[in-house]
């Protein structure tokens, strides 16, 4: 019988004979991941179901990045209590110093393998798909639930295949591949389903973009976006692979409920206007807009690839007087890596400050929160009403070259315009 | 799961969970605290409509966006026993599972409704508003399950090893 990608990897972790779509299903878990936020309150609920102890400690993994450093003393409450519950589980906790932003962390510490299950306690848990895992996320009793059984129940999803083909010009990135996907299907376009990336466009995109690609999959609403790993995918893991893994992809005659096209060689720099990552236009046709602050980071773009589009165009230039620039890498060995080959330097020379990983005002939650009126460039996954601070902000969603590029201009402008 | 309350409509498409409750406030662990922060970012006025009972009544994709768990716990915490809507974003929807509040999707149900409408919910497949019938997708057995223990909670708890 053939199955899609998806479709094999649950099959592998479930005991059933056969899935279909819309079979309700529970599945096994490889990975269990919470951080500082969704942690909490899973191990309440975990209390109340009665467990005492999680169902395998060596896969567990714990990261405190929300609220990271602690913004006030209820925040820095949850990060000690993630530390002291981790150290009693004997489950492997990330700390202050010690990690990053979650999703680019676990890929980075080899957590995530081709054909993986990963329930994590975030909805970005799907940017894990980029190395051909079926990383979903869940709420914090699916959580619990996870922690005590190593299992949640899942809804087997359609497939929507989206084939990508053509070289992409200059300026666009993984970043416009999503967008443009949810400019064709917009936010809830996606879900019950899988997106899967394959063809010539999706293979010669690097890891770090296909991160970019498979994060905003939860913004069409799908479970997770996946690309079959490939050697890609081989190359980033040697060295770093926590477990043996093999290449899956669908069969050829499986059953897909859309097929989408995406031509890079005709994708021009896009944006997601306030207060939809669905509400997408190119660059060209957003710019002139007036930015107070561009943000780049985020577990979708604070890349060693997005610091370097963004020091291509900051290295030299100066921040505009009217704006306010925020770099965040990702990790901390991204970091290390970004002071070591001189962005970091570059960064601050332009009047831009250089952040701690953090997830900080991706959610609002600290380290660069919008005021009412503000607009903010922001290389990041979401544009909602007040995500980033005030109800009253606009947030344009765009790749690390357009949000570079609007930081020199104080205003939205095509890339070319300034490099 | 079979649940009765009195109408509150929510209007709009793809209301996110990022309004439902902002980021600011995910340091708060209580769910009565919680309480006080749900539809901030929305309309903060829809709170002081909220009484022990009320049924949600919402348009499309409802809940888009982050997996928080604090959206439908600040729910539980304010009275609410359930939602009917035209379509509900996946990590929502199982979450209110989870916490056990009776979810739907019924369209014909949400154009028959109104506030103040007398709202029955039984998740095996029928919603009622003010005495009429209408018929939704049955929930998956699994799902009913869960419903039947009260949600995740009870069902895990009955499976948990105890030495």
């Amino acid at each position: 019988l053939a199955h899609t990608l998806a479709e094999k990897i649950l099959l592998a972790h479930a005991d059933v004979e056969d899935v279909r779509a819309g079979d309700v299903i529970t599945v096994r878990c490889d990975v269990v991941m919470a951080n500082d936020v969704s942690g909490p309150v899973a191990f309440r609920a975990m209390e109340k179901m009665g467990a005492d102890r999680v169902f395998d400690p060596s896969r567990v993994v714990m990261v405190a990045d929300h609220f990271m450093p602690a913004k006030d003393a209820k925040s820095a409450e949850l990060q000690a209590r993630l530390k002291r519950w981790s150290e009693a589980q004997g489950v492997t906790y990330y700390g202050q110093g010690r990690g990053g932003i979650e999703h680019t962390l676990l890929c980075e510490e080899g957590w995530i393998v081709p054909g993986a299950v990963v329930a994590g306690g975030d909805s970005h848990t799907c940017t894990y798909g980029a190395l051909g895992a079926f990383g979903t996320g869940l709420g914090s009793t699916d959580i619990a639930s996870c922690l005590a059984l190593g299992a949640f129940w899942q809804a087997v999803p359609e497939t929507i295949q989206v084939e990508l083909t053509g070289r992409p010009g200059s300026f666009v990135t993984g970043k416009d591949v999503i967008l443009d996907v949810l400019r064709q299907i917009s936010v809830g376009g996606g879900t019950n389903a899988v997106l899967e990336f394959v063809g010539p466009g999706a293979e010669a995109l690097s890891v770090d973009e296909r991160l970019a690609v498979a994060n905003m999959a939860v913004e069409a609403g799908s479970e997770t976006g996946i690309f079959p790993a490939d050697r890609a995918v081989e190359v980033y893991l040697e060295g770093r692979a926590r477990a043996p893994w093999v290449a899956e992809r669908s069969d050829p005659d499986a059953a897909f409920r859309q097929r989408l096209d995406v031509d890079l060689s005709a994708l021009e720099p896009l944006v997601a206007l306030p207060h939809l990552p669905g509400n997408v236009t190119t660059v060209s046709e957003a710019s002139g807009v007036p930015v107070d602050q561009v943000y780049i980071g985020n577990c979708a773009n604070g890349t060693m690839t997005d610091l370097r589009q963004a020091a291509s165009i900051l290295g030299g230039r100066s921040v505009h007087p009217r704006t306010r620039a925020i770099v965040v890498p990702a990790t901390q060995a991204i970091w290390r890596q970004a002071a070591d080959e001189g962005l970091l330097d570059q960064f601050v020379e332009a009047g831009a400050i250089v952040s701690t990983p953090t997830c900080g005002a991706c959610f609002g939650g600290s380290n660069g929160v919008l005021a009412a009126g503000e607009n903010a460039v922001s290389t990041t996954n979401r544009n909602f009403r007040g995500r980033m601070g005030s109800p009253e902000a606009g947030v344009y969603l765009a790749n690390a070259w357009v949000a570079a590029a609007a930081a020199v201009a104080g205003e939205l402008v095509h890339p070319a315009e300034v490099a | 799961v079979k649940v009765e309350g009195t109408a509150l409509v929510v209007h709009g498409d793809d209301v996110d969970t990022d309004v439902m409750y902002p980021g600011a406030y995910l340091n708060v662990e209580d769910p009565e605290q919680m309480a006080q922060y749900l539809f901030e970012g929305f309309d903060p006025s829809l709170r002081e409509r909220l009484v022990d009972g009320t049924i949600l009544v919402v348009g499309s994709n409802f809940g888009i966006g982050s997996s928080r768990e604090h959206v439908p716990l600040a729910m539980k915490g304010s009275g609410i026993r359930g939602l009917v809507g035209r379509s509900f974003a996946r990590i929502f929807y199982r979450n209110c599972v989870n916490l056990g509040l009776a979810i739907v999707a019924c369209p014909e149900a949400v154009d028959a409704a109104h506030d103040g409408s007398r709202v029955t919910i039984d998740t095996s497949g029928v919603v009622e508003i003010d005495g009429v019938a209408f018929a939704a997708p049955p929930a998956p057995p699994l799902v009913l399950e869960l419903g039947a223990a009260g949600g995740l909670v009870g069902w895990t708890a009955a499976r948990v090893q105890r030495p």
